[in-house]
């Protein structure tokens, strides 16, 4: 890890009318570390994603992020076309269902190159091969490259999502549950290899997750998000095993034993 | 008090062509970008060519001399119902002979004969937005041409050599304008795409239902798309045309009877004609001429 973090928040908010989405959100973002942001339902974990993200204008605060040239530049200052560019190669956005991350009706492959025919590849020998590649780091057979994923399983789908975005090797990775719908069998599987992937690449990463189990398996760090508010953030280890807040308290003794 | 009950001359009223000349200005100011206009209701239904009329009869003098096809043939239905309307709202000359028209409004083909500096060739067309099919989305598919983000126009193409082992599309053959734009070229056949690249002749687009018209002025760059290992390509033809024997021109294939007959013949009519009235015949028109001498 170097001594520049990737991303820079500070005092991000967004308000829908008078109601809070999230307010006052800081935190530093370093490579090669992975963030979890876990709360329930209706808490801002994904308002504060999607603001992070681009894909929601936030009301006030900054978002910084250091550029390949490792100039540091402010996502809502940039242009749309430079955001949008951002958006396709450098970043990854794993959505909960697959179907809205993924071109439902074209082939596996296609899905995949579809990120490198936006940046200008133009050799379908090399995008094919680059795609094949990619599936079977995904653990997807190669001989299912030209079927559409409406013929894929659920953890199918998600594998072939997360190969879509990583083929352009991004250095920052959103998830939103990726996880989500899937069965217990299929959700170790693919945290599996999410973590091996990230280890592998040195990938930043951050999961939206309302699963401490999936943020305890991912992450280093993690921050607990109430009613629009981050009311803890530490290592992962340390906050699901000591935590502070009377809230964290609740959602760690609230998670079921088998 | 009998001029209140007769048209215009061809048949929109001032206004309106005003507006249309607008967009059309615009369109060849900025080749290949789709320019929205307020497109009229014309005595016609939408897929016969309204957006075509409406362009015709903005730009259309007195002085002009129109020439209308319909798959490259002057003597079908929407050819020649289209060429009496102009007859009629703006009494202009008309003619079969593509290098005597000044205008010549197309459904699906460009004529064979090379266009000239001066000619204008007016297309039909009934979608313009050649991403259509690949982004549902009229706010999204604007964005992308806004940021020149083009890449799903190559992820149908990787799609179709996955599934066919080349590039099948045949008609509508997407085209980068003046490196810039892509355009959706109205479903001329590929095969005529390398006769826009540069070609003398404005080419205007119109699209009546959709509500868009498009340019490419003479001597702009038009490329289709393709991959570096799939080259783009046009169709050929095993045979030449039955009638006239000509190569190198685009074929229909006419079935004869219900025995599998079979010729194939030029879709454009007017070449055809030309090239028999000097001399040339093709396999299927010999034997008749030689029984006739």
């Amino acid at each position: 890890m170097t001594d520049t973090p990737l991303l820079k928040v500070s005092g991000l908010s967004k308000f829908y009318g008078s109601r809070i989405g999230c307010k006052d959100v800081c935190f530093d973002l370093w490579p090669g570390e992975v963030l979890a942001i876990v709360g329930e339902s209706g808490s801002g974990k994904t308002t504060l994603l999607n603001c992070l993200s681009t894909r929601l204008m936030p009301t006030t605060g900054s978002v910084e992020y250091r550029m390949r040239d490792g100039n540091f530049r402010d996502l809502y200052h940039m242009s749309e076309a430079e955001r949008r560019f951002l958006m396709r190669t450098d970043w990854g956005f794993v959505h909960q269902n697959p179907a809205d991350g993924l071109r439902m009706t074209v082939s596996a492959g296609a899905n995949v190159g579809e990120r490198l025919m936006a940046v200008g590849d133009r050799h379908y020998g090399k995008i094919r091969e680059t795609a094949s590649d990619w599936l079977t780091r995904v653990e997807i057979g190669t001989d299912r490259i030209d079927d559409q994923p409406r013929a894929f399983s659920g953890g199918m789908r998600q594998r072939l999502q997360i190969a879509r975005n990583l083929v352009t090797g991004p250095r920052l990775v959103f998830m939103d549950e990726p996880t989500g719908g899937l069965d217990v069998s299929v959700q170790a599987r693919l945290l599996d290899l999410v973590r091996g992937l990230v280890n592998d690449l040195g990938l930043s990463a951050i999961v939206v997750t309302h699963d401490l189990a999936v943020a305890r398996l991912l992450s280093h760090r993690m921050m607990v998000m109430k009613d629009g508010h981050v009311i803890e953030h530490g290592l992962t280890d340390r906050v699901l095993d000591d935590p502070r807040e009377p809230y964290t308290q609740l959602l760690v003794s609230s998670i079921l034993q088998v | 008090m009998t001029d209140l009950a007769t048209y215009n001359f061809a048949y929109l009223d001032e206004q309106t062509k005003r507006m249309i000349r607008r967009a059309i200005l615009k369109a060849i100011a900025i080749p290949g970008y789709q320019v929205p206009f307020a497109s009229r209701e014309m005595p016609m239904p939408y897929g016969w060519g309204t957006g075509g009329v409406q362009v015709t009869a903005a730009i259309i003098g007195p002085e002009d001399v129109l020439k209308v096809i319909d798959q490259g043939a002057d003597d079908t239905t929407n050819a020649v119902s289209i060429r009496a309307f102009f007859q009629k709202v703006a009494n202009v000359a008309v003619t079969t002979h593509t290098k005597d028209a000044t205008i010549i409004q197309t459904r699906h083909r460009i004529p064979e004969h090379k266009l000239a500096e001066g000619q204008i060739l007016v297309y039909q067309v009934p979608i313009p937005e050649p991403l259509r099919f690949l982004e549902p989305r009229e706010t999204e598919t604007r964005k992308m041409h806004a940021l020149e983000e083009y890449g799903l126009m190559h992820v149908k193409l990787y799609e179709d050599i996955a599934h066919n082992g080349r590039i099948s599309k045949t008609y509508a053959y997407p085209v980068k304008v003046a490196g810039r734009y892509v355009m959706d070229p109205s479903p001329t056949p590929k095969f005529d795409n390398p006769k826009m690249h540069r070609s003398e002749a404005l080419q205007l687009f119109g699209a009546g239902r959709e509500k868009r018209i498009y340019a490419v002025p003479p001597y702009t760059d038009v490329v289709s798309l393709d991959f570096e290992d799939h080259p783009f390509e046009i169709q050929t033809f095993d045979k030449p045309c039955a009638l006239c024997g000509a190569e190198n021109v685009y074929l229909d294939e006419v079935v004869l009877d219900d025995k599998g007959g079979r010729m194939f013949v030029c879709s454009d009519t007017d070449n055809c004609e030309d090239r028999r009235e000097h001399g040339h015949v093709g396999a299927m028109l010999a034997p008749a001429k030689e029984a006739a001498e």
